[in-house]
């Protein structure tokens, strides 16, 4: 197990390293000027087009700039800013081009924001779909396994930011049933923390969750197809038994997979629901920063996103062990 | 399950046994009594109370393209310490028959008639509810492959403990303590450390073993075993062959094997019963079926056995395939691959279906063929073949 981790530890930098060149590389193939951008695209003397240049850095050897920024994520770094001393702890992320606030903070801002959105959309979106999905697979064949399929299938081929702009519009502003996206943080009040995500968790969750009715009924109809299952039931165990028990253990198997992936990728970028449900989140930040050439800021986004890849990558694994005892992480 | 003791049973089947309806005064329009009771299944060829009785099943899946008749009219009958040998190719329904007998099949998509009695008790037709506590108590099955039909995430003593605890309301320890029994009495070494392990971790045989033991937890009266050495090799097969009868012997069940292998049958079978497309073709002890087989079906099977001393001739299949449950051939469903139906005279082989007869007009050894010397043609020209 230990060895494993130390693995699985060493491949995740590897790859949150690879993610961070290929990132930094595509920022300067682009036709970017962040300086330009700051000192304003015209009148700008080019005095001061230099001093902001070299302010952030940018005059550097591109190579330096990003050995800079290993450093600075490493051990910290010291910025000088005309004559200014700013010291950056590690891990330093920079200052953003835009603002000038440490990214760190701003990340720190912004994360709980997205993993609390994602996190109740993810419990949502398992349970009801998988609980759907066995239904379905349970009754296969039958109306009302068809309607469902169909129905799943109809919600999952609009685009998500039309349904989820079409529900925010019906039920919280022309019909307020629902209340409207807002973020407090859940050390504040926990009851405003809730009412502000309930909309965006049902509506993150339950669209996203008709693809968990199909994954899970298609791998349940597999395995109550299995030997195991028709031995189950010779023992004279219950229908109930036999399918949540024995068949849902070996058809969730497939699901879990398509699941980490998923949360990760949600966690990277929920950017329409963010958008839609006016979330100051992750997404936000990501659509913020790429408008404004915010280097320091993107980068900071990638590093958090891909740490988030990585990790559900492993977790999915160390889940995968404790269902199928076959599977050994050594 | 409340099985009745054996005197009650005795009384319940004598009492189906009297609700016959007598046979008809003219003989030559229906089959003597003692006929009918023989094709019903009332009685079996050894003459003992029966504890599992299959009168007249029918099995039957409706899909798109048709009705699949997978059984059609099949009756037998075992009594408790008696083992039944049905035998035929795939898709001749023996396993489908027996998975009726358990309850197993999808009842909204499948179509069952006739009667399974088991200790008097009816099951066709009762409640889900019902049957589920006499499935995996009074009757047990064994299935074909251990690998697959063991569940990979749970371990061994897990499964076996879940079979007893489902039937007896106990704490896990006494459920384990129970399990530690059956793994011994299997012949699992070291039950203890084996109890805690996962089914990829055991070989075949112990597999199979297992399987074995997860079925007998509950001391069943009925152990339905279905090809229950197909997947293992030759030296296991035995093993696994030996423990059935010793434990047979010790708890005195009644056994119903599925098997496509003669060997298996000689070794272990009290009764045979060989089955064709869904239908019974010859029903009698191992001893009159393997000696004096009186259907060409049978004999086909025999001819088919290979022998150490013709180790250079090629094998000898039955020539053609068996016929589509969708569209069963009319008259004799075996018409179609039998050397043998030129010497009936008539169309009759291909028009008429034959009745489950007699073989030597009145003994407990039945046979579904129209042909007349059946005796003269084994001895003369099946018998030589055989080697």
């Amino acid at each position: 197990m230990l060895y494993f981790l130390g693995r699985r530890i060493l491949s995740a930098l590897s790859v949150v390293l690879v993610t961070l060149v290929a990132t930094f590389a595509l920022f300067f193939i682009a036709p970017t000027d962040p300086a330009a951008a700051i000192c304003g695209e015209r009148n700008c003397p080019q005095q001061r087009y230099e001093e902001i240049k070299k302010g952030l850095g940018l005059d550097q050897p591109k190579v330096k700039q990003f050995a800079d920024y290993l450093e600075g994520l490493a051990v910290g770094r010291t910025y000088i800013n005309g004559g200014v001393e700013r010291e950056c702890k590690a891990p330093c992320l920079g200052y953003s081009f835009k603002n000038d606030r440490p990214v760190l903070e701003m990340l720190g801002n912004r994360v709980p924001v997205t993993v609390s959105l994602v996190a109740g959309a993810a419990i949502i979106m398992l349970t009801v779909g998988v609980t759907i999905g066995s239904m379905a697979a349970k009754r296969r064949g039958t109306a009302g396994d068809r309607v469902l399929v169909t129905s799943t299938l109809v919600i999952s081929s609009i685009p998500y930011y039309i349904v989820a702009l079409m529900i925010a519009l019906y039920l919280t502003i022309f019909y307020p049933i629902l209340p409207r996206g807002s973020w407090t943080p859940p050390t504040d009040n926990i009851g405003k923390w809730v009412a502000g995500l309930v909309t965006p968790w049902l509506v993150l969750g339950l669209v996203n969750m008709t693809q968990y009715v199909r994954y899970s009924r298609g791998s349940m109809v597999e395995t109550l197809n299995e030997d195991f299952i028709r031995t189950a039931r010779a023992k004279g165990l219950s229908d109930r038994v036999v399918t949540y028990k024995h068949a849902l253990r070996s058809g969730l198997i497939p699901v879990i997979t398509i699941f980490g992936l998923d949360v990760a990728g949600m966690l990277a970028g929920a950017i329409f629901t963010e958008r839609i449900f006016d979330l100051p989140g992750l997404g936000n930040l990501v659509l913020e920063s790429l408008v404004n050439f915010d280097l320091p800021v993107i980068m900071g986004t990638v590093l958090v996103s891909s740490i988030f890849l990585v990790t559900a990558n492993v977790i999915v694994d160390i889940v995968y062990s404790l269902i199928d005892p076959r599977v050994r992480l050594s | 399950m409340t099985t009745p003791a054996p005197e009650d049973r005795k009384d319940t089947m004598a009492e189906s046994a009297a609700e016959q309806p007598a046979a008809p005064a003219d003989a030559k329009r229906g089959p003597s009594v003692a006929t009918r009771e023989r094709r019903s299944g009332l009685m079996n060829p050894s003459g003992e109370t029966p504890y599992l009785v299959v009168e007249d099943l029918t099995v039957k899946f409706p899909t798109a393209d048709g009705v699949v008749s997978a059984v059609n009219g099949l009756s037998y009958s075992v009594p408790l310490g008696r083992t039944l040998s049905i035998v035929g190719e795939s898709g001749s329904g023996k396993s489908v028959s027996s998975m009726a007998v358990m309850g197993l099949h999808d009842r909204k998509r499948t179509q069952i008639t006739g009667s399974i009695r088991l200790g008097g008790d009816e099951l066709v037709g009762m409640p889900e509810s019902d049957l589920m506590k006499v499935r995996g108590d009074a009757m047990a099955m064994v299935f074909q492959d251990p690998q697959s039909s063991l569940h990979p995430l749970y371990t061994v003593g897990n499964q076996i403990s879940e079979a007893y605890r489902v039937h007896h309301k106990v704490s896990k320890d006494v459920a384990k303590k129970r399990s530690l029994e059956m793994l011994d009495l299997v012949g699992i070494p070291n039950p203890i450390r084996r109890f805690k392990q996962y089914p990829h971790e055991f070989s075949g045989g112990m597999r199979q073993r297992a399987m074995i033991a997860m079925g007998l937890v509950n001391d069943p009266k009925l152990i339905i075993a279905d090809e229950p050495t197909t997947a293992l090799d030759v030296t296991v097969q035995a093993q696994i062959l030996d423990l059935l009868n010793n434990l047979q012997k010790e708890f005195g069940s009644a056994i119903v094997l599925i098997t496509h292998d003669l060997g298996v049958v000689a070794e272990m079978a009290d009764d045979v019963l060989v089955m064709y497309a869904g239908r019974c073709v010859e029903y009698g002890t191992a001893t009159d079926v393997l000696a004096n087989p009186r259907m060409p079906y049978t004999w086909g099977l025999l001819e088919s056995i290979p022998t150490v001393s013709a180790a250079s001739e090629k094998l000898r299949p039955i020539k053609g395939l068996p016929p589509s449950l969708l569209n069963l051939p009319s008259g004799c469903s075996f018409n179609p691959r039998c050397p043998y139906k030129d010497r009936v005279k008539g169309e009759r082989c291909t028009t008429e279906l034959p009745e489950l007869l007699p073989v030597d007009g009145a003994g407990a050894h039945t046979s579904r063929c129209h042909l007349h010397d059946k005796a003269s043609i084994y001895e003369a020209e099946v018998l030589p073949r055989l080697g």
